[in-house]
């Protein structure tokens, strides 16, 4: 038999629903490789029951010839960003650890009821504030890919969503959730040679999801082609009332309206990513995709997002004003974490506990979220920060008048050594330079593998679409799939 | 670089140990000196950064309130309307606290 965990989301659907093989040898296949991959430390916490418990029931179903769900049978790992009732919902932080919802979040709800079923607690940036996977508090991630100059660096899975990128990767899950805030699915995704599809802003709900900066956090699917981001999408995405922000909006069949004809759609190619410095393997990259969007029959046109080079501060404006005013639950009382030092009173044991709870990546965002909305210079910054906002938004509208479909590169660089950049958060944050701007402006963004650069590694190229295009997206995307042909897997030495 | 915002232009000027110090105090979050050692510097090496939005003609444009224009929704006015978000929950509200009595999150005394 084929080895179960080399095939996808669709084609284990499939092949549970034809009787191929059972969604329990399937969850057992998957549970063993997670089982023998400690060393990626892409797991917080194993669930291997939970993926048999859903695997039995969808075996259950099908013998009694009931009708299965779009995700039956397929073991997934779940980003733990996301409340699940009764498992540890770590966010990666001191703080939460140990805590054990009573509630399920709507997207992984949707997830268990489409036959999904959970592998585990995926790894990642502590509170999803991170590039790296570095700031978590239950370690790094180690990206399954390694350069091939002869070095033994382990490198960065991306971030925030790195436990995601790294599981689908080394085939420990053939699907993953992530979150992208500036860029956490699809930054990840590039550098692990995987796809991932952060939605419109309110596709997904965002309830149950720990939240970061609310007016950017967006869930979506992390997979190994384009047809599984599309079919998973569909089983997380909807209205939800008890999301606020949630989309009250049919969710399409993106997944059966998939085609990689592209004749008679514009294909937009922003001037300003067009940045000095930029690695000339990312460029010979992106030359790579206008090449293959032409091929499949797309016309290509110059556009301009004038306000790009703003995107990244104004991100690092607004991303920890939320957060600061997010993160202020975190204080000892109703859940998590407690520090309380003998004698103190409750001011004392706020402080202390968020001094314990939190690593130095999300004090400093607190921070500079707290900073930024004080009195006296809530205008200057934060208020300055959302009309820059407006204007990037406008220069996406503007551009679209233009095209249908945006093309960029998804990051500056490959994957990076860990530590590398561990020291200067400027550097840090500059990785995100091309994810932020469909952020700030909640438009469906996704990131494709394109090639392997010189030293073996993968990267990725990003289309941004309309406001509730995902279609038009994933079909670009699925356009340059075919062409780019990526079917380079790291090499197991985990 | 000019800067266009008037009077709160101050505010992109670097900060001081003791205003980190603050806004720690205003974030609940304790600091010692080592802390401040870091945050200080990274700090300034962010709103250095930043400070170029000062940059953007903004005047004739709005902030953004929300990315995707839509109606806020006010749920219906009905008690348990939905039974996960609504009432009757307090063991499971308390089953994380990290001290919990007599059906309340227990805190150190606050009223002498």
């Amino acid at each position: 038999m084929t080895d179960l965990t080399n095939l996808g989301v669709k084609a284990i659907r499939d092949g549970v629903a034809a009787g191929d093989f059972t969604a329990r040898e399937v969850a057992e296949s998957f549970n063993a490789n997670v089982a023998a991959a400690a060393a990626l430390n892409a797991f917080i916490v194993t669930t291997p029951e939970h993926a048999l418990a859903a695997a039995d029931a969808v075996d259950a179903k099908r013998a009694a010839g009931e009708e299965l769900g779009a995700m039956a049978g397929v073991p997934i790992g779940m980003k733990d960003l996301f409340a699940t009732r009764g498992v540890q919902t770590s966010a990666a932080s001191a703080i939460l650890e140990g805590f054990k919802p009573e509630y399920e979040s709507t997207v992984s709800q949707k997830l268990w009821d489409a036959g999904a079923g959970m592998l585990g607690k995926l790894n990642l940036d502590q509170f999803a504030m991170g590039s790296s996977n570095e700031t978590s508090h239950f370690g790094n991630v180690a990206n399954p890919w390694k350069a091939n100059d002869g070095g033994n660096a382990v490198l960065a899975p991306g971030g925030s969503s790195g436990g995601s990128s790294a599981a689908v990767a080394a085939r420990l899950a053939p699907a993953a959730t992530g979150t992208d805030t500036g860029g956490s699915i699809r930054q990840p995704a590039a550098f692990t040679g995987i796809s991932g599809i952060k939605p419109t802003y309110g596709r997904c709900s965002r309830w149950g999801i720990v939240a970061f900066a609310s007016s950017l956090d967006q869930a979506g699917p992390m997979a190994r082609s384009v047809e599984d981001c599309a079919v998973m999408l569909g089983a997380m995405a909807g209205f939800d009332p008890k999301d606020s922000t949630s989309l009250d909006a049919p969710v399409p069949d993106w997944a059966g309206a998939l085609s990689a004809d592209l004749r008679g759609k514009k294909v937009g190619i922003p001037k300003e990513y067009r940045m000095d410095g930029t690695d000339a393997e990312i460029l010979a990259s992106w030359d790579d995709g206008i090449a293959w969007l032409k091929d499949a029959g797309a016309e290509v046109v110059d556009v301009s997002l004038p306000h790009t080079k703003y995107a990244l501060p104004a991100y690092y404006i607004v991303a920890p004003a939320e957060a600061s005013s997010n993160l202020a639950r975190y204080d000892g009382v109703r859940y998590g974490l407690r520090d309380l030092p003998e004698g103190a009173g409750l001011q004392d044991m706020y402080a202390a506990t968020r001094a314990a709870g939190f690593g130095p990546e999300v004090k400093r965002r607190i921070m500079l979220g707290t900073y930024v909305l004080s009195a006296g210079f809530y205008d200057a910054y934060y208020t300055q920060a959302m009309k820059v906002r407006t204007l990037i938004q406008r220069d996406f509208n503007e551009a679209f008048e233009k095209c249908d479909v945006i093309l960029a590169p998804t990051t500056p660089t490959a994957a990076f050594p860990l530590g590398d950049k561990l020291d200067d958060p400027l550097a840090m944050y500059l990785n995100d330079v091309f994810s932020v701007p469909a952020s700030l402006a909640g438009l469906p963004a996704m990131s494709v593998p394109s090639r392997l650069n010189a030293k073996g590694l993968p990267l990725g190229l990003q289309l941004v679409g309309k406001a509730m295009d995902e279609q038009m997206v994933l079909n670009a995307g699925l356009a340059i799939e075919q062409r780019a042909g990526f079917d380079a897997a790291p090499g197991k030495w985990w | 670089m000019k800067l266009t915002l008037g009077a709160a232009n101050a505010a992109f000027m670097s900060v001081t140990r003791e205003q980190v110090a603050k806004i720690a105090s205003l974030a609940r979050i304790k600091v010692d000196e080592g802390d401040l050692d870091h945050f200080v510097p990274e700090f300034n090496a962010i709103l250095g950064f930043v400070e170029q939005l000062g940059e953007v003609d903004t005047s004739s444009v709005e902030p953004m309130t929300a990315v995707i224009p839509q109606k806020l929704r006010l749920r219906d006015d009905v008690i348990d309307a939905d039974p996960l978000t609504g009432g009757g929950k307090q063991a499971e509200v308390l089953a994380n606290a990290p001290v919990a009595e007599h059906g309340f999150f227990g805190v150190p005394k606050v009223i002498e």
